[in-house]
C-alpha cells in the first residue's frame, strides 16, 4: 500500500515519536503491535506491506493512544485505516468476516435472525418506540441474542418502568450500532448503519438516546451527528435517576464490589464517576478501588473487533490479569458496565478457577437485586 | 491661503513581499496620474536609507508638502517615515501610509487583482493625503521612578539596575518574602552552587538600597495614567526597607498605598503545573510520584528516603504538562531537561548503588555549558532513555511501593514496564492563574500560550502593547535563570529610558470636541477606556484631555451630535477616501 | 575659454576640450561606437563625423578626437554628415550584420540593407578597438593588439598563441559591445571571480562594490587585495567616473583614542568551516552547502531572487543535517550552538513554500525548540510534510547525478540511504578566530568553549571580570535573536548605571 495518501489523510505529521502511544498500548505488550512504529512507518516510508502486518487485528480500539498523544495525532484511527485497507482486500479474519456477514444481513454479529431480537423481553411488554415516546432504549446486538447479557436489558427495563419512564425500544427494526464496524475498518457498512439507524432514531423523535453498552453509546455520541438527541449512557442516566430520588432501593447487595472502568465509557468519554455513584448508592455495597482504575483501567480485551478475533496471542489474556487484579482487592463482586467486559471477565474468571471467590456483575443486575 | 498639496507617492516592492505579488511599476505610474501627485516612484526597500533618503531629497528638491508610502502595515515603519520627514522640516502628520502588504500583496494571489487592488488602495490614501493637516507634538513631563510587580529573581534584579541608575523603585511582592520560586531551589545548574548562597547577595542588595522600597504581601489593585505618568494603587502591608513610602497618600492602616511611576516592569513569574491533571501518572494517589519541587526540597535535606526506605531505581520523566496539546499546553517550558539533567546527577550522587533513569522525548540542553553539564551527568550513570511513560500503576506485588512505569523505549521499539520505587515528574511552567487581573487593569495581551505578549518576538522582547510597561521574567514566557537576568535588565534599560528623557511625547492625533455642537448627553464619557473625556460641570459640554485621548476614534463613532472629530482621521478624509475607492 | 556652436546651440569650453564633450555638455547626442569615457579617444569607427565650419570653409571631422582650439560651427547632422554616417552603416552592416549594437546603428539611420558584400554572418568584431584600448591604457597588460594589415586586420594575440601577459581580468570582455572577443580564447588561466562574502560565495561582486542593499552604510568599498589598482598600479576607472570626487586611494586606517567609562563587547561569532568533517563532501559536491548560505539562496533579495535551484534545477529532495560539528568533541565543540534547531525548521518550511512538492527531510539527534511560539513552529513544520528522521548522518557519497545521505534511522533500528539533491549542513557556531586577541587586550577571559567568559553563569551574564567591560550576544555564547536582544539591552542597562553613578561621582554627591 502507499503510504502517502493515508499519511496526508489523517495528518500523522504530527508525531514526535515520543511512544506515549505503545507505551500505554495495552496489547503491544503481547503482541508485535507497535502503533508507534507503524505512524513511522507511514511517515518516512513510501509503501506499507498491510498484509504482513497481521498483529492489527489485535487492536482493541481502547483508545489509550489517542488519549494519550502530545500532539494530538490518534494513532488508532491508523490502524482503523489500515483495517479499512485489508478488508478492501479481502484479507480479514474468518471470523471477523462472519461477524460482519451477519451484522450486514440480519443487524447483528452473531448471525441470528432479526425476528429473534425481541425475545429478550421474555414476554414484557416494551413500548414500540416507533410510536413515540420521550426516551429511546438502544438495547444492543450483544444483549439482545446474548443470554448472559439479557438480563441487564431487563434490569434496566424494570428501572425505567420504576422510575416511570416514557421509554420505548426499535424492536427487531433496531440493527447493530455499527461501533465495531467501524472499528474493524468496513466504512462501507459502518456509513449504511448510521445513515439506516440515524434515520430510524430521529424519526421516533424522542429528546433521549439511552444504551446498554458503552460502545452503542460511543459512536451515537461522537459519530453519528445525532444533533438534538441527548446521547446517554445508562449509567448516567441511572445515576441521574438515583439523585433526583425517582428510584427507591428497599433490598441491597451486602458485598465488596470493585468497579472495571469499560474503556469506551471512561477513558474514551470520561465517564468515571456516574458508574460509582450508582454502586455507592446501593445499600449494603462497600466499594473499592483497584489500582489500576479510571484512566488506567486495563482494557479487557474486547473492543476493536476482538469479540470476534483471537488476536495473535492466544496465551495470556488481558481479562486474566484483569480479574486477579480484582481478586486481589478482596472484592467479592467485580461490577461492569459493559457488556463485552462482562463477557470476557466472566470467561477469565472461569478459565483461572475464580469462581468461588469472584462474581463477575453488571452494575443494573445490583441494581436490579437492590431494586 | 493654504498652500495646494504637493504630494509625492512611493510604492515599496518590500523586495518581493510585495513586487511579487503586486505590478509596483503599474502601480507608480498609476499613482502619479492621480491629483496632487508630483513625484511618484516605486523602490526596493522604502525603509532602508536610501529609501527614506528619496523621500527627504524629493521633499527637498520638490518642495513636497505631503508624502504618501504604499509598504507595509503602519505598524512596521510609520514613525520611520514620519521621522524621515521630521528630520528635513516636514510635520511627521502630512505623512500616511497606504497598506499593500498585509492588505494586498500578503493576501492575495492574483496578480492582475492584486494590482488593481493596490491602485485603488494607494489613490484613497492620496485622496486622504490632500486633506492632511499638521498636528503638534507634546511632551509631558516624566515621574522619576519605577514600580515593579513581583519580587523574584527578576524583578529583583530589574529592581536593582534601575535603582544604581539613580533612580526610587518600588518592589511589589505578593508573598511575604522576596526571592520567588528559585528560592525554593536546592542547587543551580551548571556549577551545582547552593541557591540560598548563590541568591543571599543579591536580596541583601535589594533590601539595604536606598533607592529600593519593597513591598511584602501587597498587591497592585489598580492602575492609572499612561507612560511617565502612572498612578498605581498597592493593597497590602506597609512597605518595608529602608526608604519610607513616597506616595501622595498613604493609609498605613489599611494598606492601600498609591505610589507614582514613570514606568513599571512585570515580573510576575510563573505558576507550576499541576500534575493531578495527569491523573494517569498517578500523582497523589502514590506517594513516590513526586514532582520536580519536591524533589528540590528533599535534595536539600540530603534525604530521597521514601517510607523510610532507599529507593533502588530512579526514574525522571521529562514534559509532564508541557509539548502537551491535549493539555492545551503546546509550548516547551525550556528549563526541564536541565533541571532533570541536575537532579539525576545529584540523586546519584546521593544514591550511588540506585539506578537513575530519565525518560525523555528530546533533550534541550541548549544553554552555555548545559551540553557539557549533561555530557556529565550520563558519565555519572544516569541513563537516559527515550520514550515518554504513557501510565503509572502500582506493582502487585509484596515489593512495598513500587510502582510500574508504563512505556516505550522507541530506540528499541519494544513496550517496556519499568518498576520504580521514585519516580519525578519534570512538571513545566504555565501562565499563572492570578494574572488575568494584572492583565485586564495594564490592557496587557497574552500570547496563545498564556503568557505576556512580547512587543516584537526577536526585536522587542521585553516590551509591551502598552508603553511605559515592560515584561522580565518567566510572566512572558518560560526561562532559566540566565536568561531571566539578562531580560531583567533588559527591562531595566527600557524602563529607564523615559526616567533618563525626562519626558515622553504624547499621542498628537487625538479628538477634538466642537464645543458648539455638543450636547452635553456624555456618551464619549462612558465609551472611553482611557477616562480622556470629561463633561465640565460649568459649560456641560465635553472636553478631551489631549495627554490622557490615544486617538481611539470610539468617541468620534459613539457621539451622537457629530460634535467630536479625531484628528488625522476626521470624517472628510474618510470621505475622501471612500469617494476614491469607489472611483468617483 | 574659447566659445562653439553646436547646432545652434552656443557654449564656452576649455581649449583641447573634444567636440564629443562640447556636444555632451550641451546635451546634443552624437553617435559613436569606438568610444569609451574612461579612454583615450580613438577615431576607429568614424560615425561620430560631424561638419565645421570656420573661416568660411566646412570639413568633415571626427568629434570624437578633434581638439576644439578657436571658435568654431559644428553640424552634427547636416546633409553631408548623413550621407558619409549612412554609408558607414552599410560598411559595419556588411562587416557584421548580426550584431545588435551595429542593427541598431543602421536602424536609427534608416539604413536597412547593404550594397557591400557581406564578409561573414557570424562576424560580430568590427575592430573597434576599445578592448586593445583598455588592456593596454587601464589594465597596462597590453595583452592583445591589432595584428595584420588590410582586410586582415584583426583583434589578436601574439603568434596567436595563448598570451602569458594576460591576466585574465576579463575587461576585454566586458568592454566589448558586441561580445565578439572571448577570455578562452587570449588566455588558459582561469578567471577568477570576486566572490560575494555576504552572499557567501553564490554571487559575484567587483573590486569595488557596495555589500548589498541595506548595507549601511550604503557607500561601495574597495577590495584593496584584488583591487588592479593597488596591485598592479594601473586601472584607476572608479576615481575617474565618480562624481563626488569621493574615491581616495590613499585612505589609511586612523587610529582614534576615546575616552569611555563603559566598553560593550558585542563582536558576534563565526561558523565552522564544514571541511573539518569531509565526510560530507562540502567544498567537493556542489550540492552542499551550509545553512547561511542556503540563508543566501532563498533570501527574496539575495543573489537568485529567492529561487533555490542547485544545478540548474529545483531540487525534488532536499535533505537538512543538524549539528555539523555541534555537540561534538572531535570537532572541539561539545557545546549546542542553540539557534540551529529552529533554524533548519525555518529552512525546511522555506523550501516547502518554494517547491510544493519536494521531499524534505531533516535528520537530527534531538529537536531544540525551546523558545516561546519555536515548538509550535516545529509542530507546524512537521504538518507541512517535513519528515524529521531521528540520527545523525555519518556520510554523504554520490551515486550518479545524486548524492546519497547513509544514517542509521534510530527510530527504525537500521542504516537508511536518503538520496537528495540538495543537502543542508547547519553548522556549529564558533567563537571568532580574533578572540583570543580581544580577550587580551581587554584583559577579560575566555569560557573553556572558546567564548568570552560572563562573571557568573547565572546571576551575571552580560558582567565581565573587568568592571565597565560588558558583554552582548553570541560573543558571550551562540543563542538566536530574542535572547541577543535581551542580553544586548541587559548590557546597556548595565552601562546606564556605570554613566549614573560616574556623574554622581563627579557632583561630588
Amino acid at each position: 500500500m502507499k503510504t502517502r495518501q493515508m499519511t496526508e489523510q489523517l495528518e500523522l505529521f504530527g508525531c514526535i515519536q515520543c511512544g506515549k502511544c505503545t507505551g500505554g498500548c495495552p496489547v503491544a505488550r503481547k503482541t508485535a503491535l507497535n502503533i508507534r512504529s507503524l505512524i513511522y512507518h507511514m511517515l518516512v516510508e513510501p509503501e506499507l506491506a498491510v498484509n504482513a502486518h497481521e498483529e492489527l487485528w489485535d487492536c482493541t480500539c481502547c483508545f489509550t493512544c489517542v488519549e494519550r498523544c502530545p500532539k494530538d495525532v490518534r494513532p488508532a484511527e491508523l490502524i482503523i485505516g489500515l483495517r479499512g485497507e485489508l478488508v478492501e482486500s479481502g484479507r480479514i479474519p474468518e471470523t471477523i468476516g462472519a461477524a460482519l456477514m451477519g451484522i450486514f444481513r440480519q443487524g447483528n454479529p452473531t448471525g441470528m435472525a432479526r425476528e429473534d431480537r425481541s425475545a429478550w423481553t421474555n414476554g414484557t411488554e416494551v413500548k414500540a418506540a416507533q410510536q413515540g415516546c420521550e426516551l429511546l432504549y438502544f438495547v444492543c446486538c450483544t444483549a439482545s441474542y446474548d443470554l448472559r447479557i439479557q438480563p441487564v436489558a431487563r434490569a434496566l427495563v424494570k428501572t425505567f418502568r420504576a422510575a416511570d419512564l416514557d421509554f420505548g425500544t426499535l424492536g427487531t427494526e433496531e440493527s447493530c450500532c455499527g461501533n465495531e464496524v467501524r472499528r474493524m475498518g468496513e466504512m462501507g457498512l459502518f456509513e449504511m448503519l448510521v445513515e439506516e439507524n440515524g434515520e430510524l432514531i430521529r424519526s421516533v423523535g424522542a429528546s433521549r438516546l439511552v444504551t446498554t453498552s458503552p460502545h452503542c453509546f460511543n459512536t451515537f455520541k461522537n459519530e453519528y451527528g445525532l444533533d438534538g438527541i441527548e446521547v446517554l449512557h445508562y449509567t448516567q442516566l441511572v445515576a441521574e435517576l438515583i439523585e433526583d430520588g425517582r428510584l427507591n432501593f428497599s433490598g441491597g447487595v451486602d458485598n465488596k464490589v470493585t468497579y472495571h472502568d469499560p474503556c469506551f465509557l471512561g477513558k474514551q468519554n470520561h465517564i468515571f464517576d456516574e458508574p460509582r455513584a450508582i454502586l455507592q448508592a446501593i445499600p449494603g455495597v462497600e466499594l473499592v478501588e483497584m489500582d489500576r482504575s479510571r484512566e488506567r483501567s486495563l482494557c479487557c480485551e474486547g473492543g476493536g473487533g476482538r469479540m470476534w478475533a483471537e488476536g495473535t496471542n492466544l496465551e495470556e489474556r488481558l481479562a486474566f490479569q484483569r480479574v486477579r487484579e480484582a481478586a486481589e482487592t478482596g472484592a467479592e463482586i467485580l461490577a461492569v458496565a459493559c457488556p463485552f467486559c462482562l463477557l470476557t471477565l466472566e470467561d477469565a474468571v472461569k478459565v483461572q478457577g475464580l469462581d468461588e471467590q469472584l462474581r463477575v456483575m453488571d452494575i443494573m443486575e445490583l441494581v436490579d437485586l437492590a431494586l | 491661503m493654504e498652500p495646494k498639496p504637493r504630494i509625492g507617492v512611493y510604492i515599496c516592492h518590500c523586495g518581493i513581499n510585495i513586487a511579487a505579488t503586486v505590478d509596483v511599476k503599474q502601480v507608480a505610474e498609476f499613482a502619479g496620474t492621480l491629483p496632487g501627485v508630483v513625484v511618484s516612484r516605486d523602490y526596493l526597500y522604502m525603509c532602508s536609507d536610501p529609501g527614506q533618503g528619496l523621500i527627504q531629497q524629493d521633499i527637498r528638491e520638490k518642495s513636497l508638502n505631503r508624502v504618501v508610502v504604499a509598504s507595509c502595515s503602519p505598524r512596521m515603519h510609520e514613525p520611520t517615515f514620519r521621522a524621515a520627514a521630521e528630520g528635513v522640516g516636514l510635520n511627521p502628520y502630512l505623512v500616511e501610509m497606504s497598506n499593500i502588504r498585509e492588505q494586498c500583496s500578503w493576501v492575495h494571489t492574483d496578480r492582475e487583482d492584486a494590482t488593481e487592488k493596490a491602485k485603488w488602495l494607494v489613490a484613497s490614501v492620496v485622496a486622504k493625503a490632500e486633506l492632511l493637516e499638521p498636528l503638534e507634538s507634546r511632551e509631558v513631563g516624566v515621574t522619576p521612578g519605577t514600580v515593579v510587580v513581583g519580587g523574584g529573581v527578576a524583578g529583583m534584579v530589574a529592581a536593582l539596575d534601575v535603582a544604581d541608575a539613580g533612580f526610587p523603585t518600588y518592589l511589589v511582592e505578593k508573598s511575604n518574602h522576596v526571592g520567588g520560586r528559585v528560592a525554593d531551589l536546592n542547587r543551580t545548574f551548571p556549577t551545582l552552587e547552593s541557591v540560598p548562597e548563590m541568591l543571599e547577595p543579591l536580596i541583601e542588595r535589594v533590601q539595604t538600597h536606598p533607592n529600593i522600597t519593597v513591598m511584602l504581601s501587597s498587591q497592585v489593585a489598580g492602575v492609572e495614567g499612561y507612560v511617565g505618568n502612572f498612578e498605581v494603587t498597592v493593597t497590602g502591608l506597609k512597605a518595608s526597607g529602608s526608604k519610607p513610602v513616597e506616595a501622595e497618600s498613604s493609609d498605613l492602616r489599611s494598606g492601600t498605598h498609591q505610589l507614582s511611576a514613570g514606568s513599571i516592569i512585570i515580573a510576575t513569574g510563573y505558576d507550576v503545573f499541576d500534575p493531578h491533571r495527569k491523573p494517569e501518572l498517578g500523582y497523589g494517589q502514590y506517594s513516590n510520584v513526586i514532582t520536580s519541587l519536591e524533589l528540590e526540597r528533599r535534595l536539600v535535606e540530603g534525604d530521597l528516603t521514601v517510607n523510610g526506605r532507599s529507593p533502588k531505581r530512579v526514574a525522571f520523566i521529562q514534559c509532564v504538562g508541557s509539548r502537551d496539546k491535549l493539555l492545551g499546553n503546546p509550548y516547551c517550558s525550556r528549563v526541564c531537561c536541565m533541571y532533570t539533567a541536575k537532579q539525576s546527577r545529584l540523586a546519584k550522587e546521593l544514591l550511588p548503588d540506585a539506578d537513575v533513569t530519565v525518560f525523555y522525548m528530546d533533550v534541550r540542553t541548549f544553554g552555555k555549558g548545559a551540553e557539557e553539564f549533561w555530557d556529565e551527568a550520563r558519565a555519572k550513570g544516569v541513563l537516559y532513555r527515550k520514550g515518554n511513560i504513557s501510565e503509572i500503576y502500582r506493582k502487585r506485588s509484596d515489593d512495598g511501593d513500587r510502582v510500574v512505569l508504563a512505556g516505550e523505549d522507541t530506540l528499541l521499539g519494544q513496550p517496556i514496564d519499568f518498576e520504580a520505587d521514585l519516580v519525578v515528574l519534570a512538571v513545566g511552567m504555565e501562565p499563572r492563574a492570578d494574572v488575568a487581573d494584572l492583565s485586564t487593569m495594564l490592557k496587557l495581551p497574552r500570547s496563545a500560550d498564556g503568557f505576556f505578549l512580547e512587543l516584537h518576538p526577536k526585536l522587542r522582547p521585553v516590551d509591551t502593547a502598552v508603553d511605559g510597561v515592560f515584561l522580565a521574567g518567566c510572566c512572558q514566557g518560560p526561562k532559566d535563570i540566565p536568561d531571566t537576568v539578562a531580560q531583567a535588565k533588559a527591562a531595566a534599560s527600557s524602563a529607564l529610558i523615559p526616567l533618563l528623557r525626562g519626558t515622553v511625547p504624547v499621542e498628537s492625533a487625538t479628538a477634538i470636541v466642537d464645543a458648539e455642537a455638543c450636547a452635553g448627553c456624555g456618551m464619549c464619557v462612558e465609551v472611553c477606556p482611557y477616562g480622556a473625556p470629561a463633561l465640565d460641570p460649568l459649560w456641560g459640554v465635553s472636553r478631551i484631555n489631549a495627554v490622557l485621548c490615544k486617538g481611539c476614534g470610539a468617541c468620534a463613532v459613539t457621539c451622537p451630535s457629530k460634535a467630536i472629530r479625531l484628528q488625522q482621521f476626521t470624517p472628510t478624509q474618510i470621505l475622501a477616501q471612500v469617494d476614491a475607492l469607489v472611483g468617483v | 575659454m574659447i566659445p562653439v556652436t553646436i547646432d545652434g546651440q552656443s557654449i564656452e569650453v576649455e581649449e583641447e576640450t573634444t567636440i564629443l564633450e562640447a556636444a555632451q555638455q550641451l546635451g546634443i547626442h552624437i553617435p559613436t561606437l569606438c568610444h569609451h569615457p574612461a579612454l583615450e579617444p580613438y577615431g576607429a569607427c568614424r560615425l561620430c563625423t560631424v561638419e565645421i565650419f570656420y573661416d568660411g570653409r566646412s570639413r568633415l571631422v571626427t568629434a570624437c578626437n578633434y581638439p576644439i582650439r578657436w571658435e568654431l560651427e559644428v553640424q552634427t547632422a547636416s546633409d553631408k554628415v548623413m550621407k558619409g554616417r549612412r554609408l558607414l552603416a552599410e560598411l559595419l552592416l556588411a562587416r557584421c550584420p548580426n550584431a545588435p549594437a551595429v542593427r541598431e546603428i543602421a536602424a536609427s539611420l534608416g539604413v536597412t540593407e547593404t550594397r557591400f558584400e557581406m564578409s561573414s554572418e557570424d562576424e560580430l568584431c568590427y575592430l573597434c578597438g576599445l578592448c586593445v584600448r583598455i588592456c593596454e591604457e587601464l589594465i597596462g597588460q597590453s595583452a592583445i593588439s591589432f595584428v595584420s594589415r588590410g582586410v586582415d586586420r584583426q583583434v589578436g594575440t601574439p603568434f596567436f598563441e595563448f598570451s602569458d601577459a594576460c591576466i585574465a581580468c576579463g575587461a576585454c570582455e566586458f568592454i566589448c559591445p558586441t561580445g565578439a572577443i572571448k577570455l578562452p580564447d587570449i588566455t588558459d588561466k582561469e578567471p577568477r571571480p570576486m566572490l560575494s562574502e555576504f552572499d557567501m560565495g553564490i554571487a559575484k561582486r567587483g573590486n569595488i562594490y557596495i555589500p548589498f542593499p541595506q548595507a549601511v552604510p550604503k557607500i561601495p568599498v574597495i577590495d584593496r587585495e584584488n583591487c588592479l589598482h593597488y596591485t598592479l598600479g594601473r586601472c584607476g576607472t572608479c576615481e575617474y567616473f565618480c562624481e563626488a570626487n569621493a574615491i581616495d586611494y590613499d585612505q589609511e586606517d586612523e587610529f582614534i583614542d576615546l575616552d569611555v567609562d563603559a566598553v560593550v563587547v558585542a563582536t558576534g561569532y563565526d561558523l565552522m568551516d564544514p571541511r573539518i568533517k569531509p565526510e560530507f563532501g562540502y567544498g567537493v559536491y556542489p550540492e552542499v552547502m551550509t545553512g547561511i548560505e542556503f540563508e543566501r539562496l532563498s533570501s527574496a533579495s539575495g543573489p537568485t531572487m529567492g529561487k533555490v535551484s542547485v544545478n540548474d534545477k529545483a531540487p525534488k529532495d532536499v535533505v537538512f543535517i543538524k549539528c555539523v560539528g555541534s555537540r561534538d568533541p572531535h570537532t572541539g565543540v561539545p557545546y549546542c550552538s542553540r539557534f540551529c534547531c529552529m533554524y533548519t525548521a525555518k529552512h525546511a518550511h522555506l523550501v516547502r513554500d518554494r517547491i510544493p512538492d519536494a521531499n524534505i527531510t531533516i535528520f537530527y539527534m534531538d529537536v531544540r525548540a525551546f523558545g516561546k511560539g519555536y515548538e509550535e513552529f516545529y509542530d507546524r513544520v512537521k504538518h507541512e510534510r517535513v519528515t524529521y528522521r531521528r540520527g545523525e548522518p555519518s556520510e554523504i557519497y554520490r551515486r550518479g547525478n545524486r548524492l546519497v545521505v547513509l544514517a542509521e534511522d534510530t527510530m527504525l533500528g537500521r542504516p537508511v540511504e536518503v538520496e537528495a539533491d540538495l543537502v543542508v549542513l547547519a553548522t556549529a557556531a564558533v567563537p571568532r578566530a580574533d578572540v583570543k586577541e580581544m580577550a587580551e587586550k581587554l584583559e577579560i577571559e575566555l569560557s573553556p568553549d572558546g567564548f568570552f567568559q560572563e562573571e557568573h553563569p547565572k546571576l551575571r551574564p552580560v558582567d565581565t571580570q573587568v568592571d565597565g567591560i560588558f558583554l552582548a550576544g553570541c560573543c558571550q555564547g551562540p543563542k538566536d535573536i530574542p535572547d541577543t536582544v535581551a542580553q544586548a539591552k541587559a548590557a546597556a542597562s548595565s552601562t546606564l548605571r556605570v554613566l549614573a553613578q560616574r556623574e554622581r561621582v563627579i557632583r561630588g554627591a
